[in-house]
């Protein structure tokens, strides 16, 4: 018998309630996020999805199941996994080379200051601070927090980042230059990212991979829809006039709209197994009907 | 145009002033009437003279601006155990209350923070503090004089007793509501807790814990003035309370008031203390 190669972040069988009683938020959460992946979660409000996100930090323990990561069960919260937390969680009385060197000189205890402030410095010009590094949080605007935020994730070369609807609180202008750049940091450092999202055309843009969580209590991973966009071909201006777009859109759009709330009729009549989600590719009936659905699990 | 808010405030003040001392002067008058008969008790704590009306026992305001230039002249100089300068005064007490608010100050914070980290010692210790808060920190007096058996040993204990709460309390409510959050970041760095605890638990709670110092330090220094009367031997209280039994009320005044200074004085430095560290979020 042969072990299936893991994927880089393996979630088997997860499961969270809150007190003794009642139902679970989730139960039995099969997915994965092979390395170098940039995944979604898309889901309605309150389904657990920032539950999912902190047991995957650690930050939580789940009620069952596990997470793996790099073949080992996570127990705790991990250097090699940075949060990009969704309300920024700066120290409000560190400036901003002051809360990113924090984070350097955790991740590297031995560097003396010098190096440890060469190192923040590299990554505050890297998402455009440069000058604004003396400045506390409170002095900038929620757009330049967010950055420091990444840039404090980015700065500690974790081998995952986890991200909480990083961008839902800024304005659309500054969403869409934070996620460019966010898609250049990705490309360029080939992180593998997992992020949270209520906006379907954020997850279009960035994801390569998108995972479509049903209503809670008791919700479910609905299936998995890979975005067939090429990363090369995404940009924010014109994504609208990609031939696969609307299929796309329409796809996640009428999963949000209506399946997530009546997945369990769904999937009454059909086997559903959470460990083998359907995987669909929408983007592909745009310009080769018809759809081409194939059945991938864990051991693909 | 209209002048600043601070400058007229100012002359209001100056004003409101002057007005005080013109009542003050004119009440204060001697008066020859030899007035019917006077309380014996009191005559005999006031003295006949004063009793009497023939000096008025109040100073005028022009009499305690003579006592508070003539103990500004020399505020240190010692004659004898029973006569020394009010700045020597001044300087026992504030030396009491830093020497028991410092003590304080170190068991308080590492409690607190204990506390505030640890709900289960939050619940242990919680009766014992909300039974010990609300008592009158003279009631400690004499059973400090009876264990201590010293008396300025005694009144630095009190002082301790009285600073030890609010800065215990604050402590306590500011590391157990310091932003998850905040924690979390921590937690994600792998931080380990004492550097946790240095690094941003302390910085988060330090306004809260700084403002449990300003309350402690305010009431330590109105706590002085009577643990001093009680025990007598040196200190601000204790000249208060002898230049009662001389019947000095211009000397007392002029205590009143520089008590009342080296208060707004310590609170000031606590103040600015707690602008330091201080945070916008
Ligand atoms: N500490 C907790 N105690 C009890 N219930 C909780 C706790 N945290 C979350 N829940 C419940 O778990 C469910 C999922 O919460 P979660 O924060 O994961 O939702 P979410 O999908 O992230 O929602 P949103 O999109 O609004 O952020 C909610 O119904 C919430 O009430
Ligand atoms: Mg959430």
């Amino acid at each position: 018998m042969t072990i299936p190669a893991r994927p880089l972040i393996s979630v088997e069988g997860l499961a969270r309630r809150f007190g003794n009683t009642g139902p679970a938020v989730f139960e039995d959460i099969w997915f994965g996020v092979e390395r170098g992946e940039f995944c979604c979660l898309i889901g309605h409000s309150g389904c657990g999805k920032t539950t999912i996100l902190n047991v995957l930090a650690g930050l939580d323990a789940p009620s069952g199941g596990a997470v793996i990561v790099d073949n080992r069960e996570i127990d705790g919260p991990s250097l090699d996994r940075a949060v990009i937390f969704q309300g920024h969680a700066l120290l409000p009385w560190l400036t901003v080379l002051g809360n990113i060197a924090f984070a350097v000189a955790s991740r590297w205890p031995s560097w003396d200051r010098a190096k440890v402030r060469a190192h923040a410095m590299t990554f505050i010009e890297l998402v455009g601070l440069k000058g604004a590094e003396n400045k506390r949080p409170a002095q900038l605007s929620g757009g330049m927090k967010q950055r420091v935020g990444i840039a404090r994730a980015l700065s500690i070369q974790p081998k995952m980042l986890l991200m909480d609807e990083p961008f839902s609180a800024l304005d659309a202008l500054t969403r869409g230059m934070l996620q460019e750049e966010v898609l250049r940091l990705c490309n360029e450092t080939h992180q593998t990212v997992f992020m949270i999202t209520h906006d379907v055309d954020e997850a279009i843009l960035l994801a390569d991979k998108i995972v479509l969580m049903t209503n809670g209590p008791g919700a479910r991973i609905a299936e998995i829809v890979v975005n067939t966009m090429p990363r090369a071909e995404r940009h924010r201006n014109d994504l609208h006039r990609h031939p696969q777009y609307y299929a796309i859109r329409n796809h996640l759009v009428e999963f949000l709209v209506n399946r997530s709330r009546n997945f369990d009729a769904e999937i009454a009549g059909q086997g559903y197994d959470p460990r083998r989600l359907r995987v669909v590719k929408p983007g592909l009936a745009a310009v080769n009907p018809p759809a081409e659905v194939v059945s991938l699990g864990l051991s693909r | 145009m209209k002048a600043s808010l601070g400058l007229r405030a100012g002359l209001l003040s100056l004003l409101i002033f002057a007005a005080i001392v013109l009542v003050w002067q004119i009440a204060a008058r001697p008066t020859a009437v030899s007035g019917p008969a006077v309380d014996p008790e009191y005559a005999k704590l006031v003295g006949a003279a004063a009793a009497t009306g023939q000096k008025s026992a109040m100073p005028t305001p022009a009499d305690i601006g003579a006592t508070i230039w003539k103990h500004l002249q020399d505020p240190f100089y010692v004659r004898g155990s029973n006569d020394k300068g009010i700045g020597i005064q001044l300087a026992y007490s504030l030396g009491r209350v830093l020497l028991g608010f410092f003590l304080a100050a170190i068991a308080a914070v590492p409690l607190g923070f204990l506390i505030g980290m640890s709900p289960l010692v939050h619940r242990a210790l919680d009766p014992f503090i909300q039974v010990l808060k609300p008592v009158s920190p003279l009631a400690w007096m004499p059973l400090a004089l009876y264990t201590i058996k010293d008396s300025a040993v005694s009144s630095i204990f009190v002082i301790f007793i009285c600073s030890v709460w609010p800065m215990l309390i604050n402590t306590a409510f500011g590391v157990a509501s310091v932003r998850k959050e905040w924690l979390n970041v921590a937690r994600t760095l792998e931080v380990g807790p004492l550097r946790t605890a240095f690094r941003v638990i302390l910085p988060a709670a330090a306004p809260t814990i700084m403002t449990g110092m300003r309350i402690s330090i305010g009431i330590a220094w109105l706590v002085i003035v009577a643990a001093e009367m009680l025990v007598g031997g040196t200190g601000i209280g204790y000249f208060v309370w002898n230049e009662w039994n001389n019947l000095s009320i211009a000397n007392i005044v002029t205590a009143i008031l520089l008590i009342g200074v080296v208060g707004l004085l310590l609170d000031q430095v606590l103040a600015r203390l707690t602008k330091l560290v201080t945070y916008p979020e």
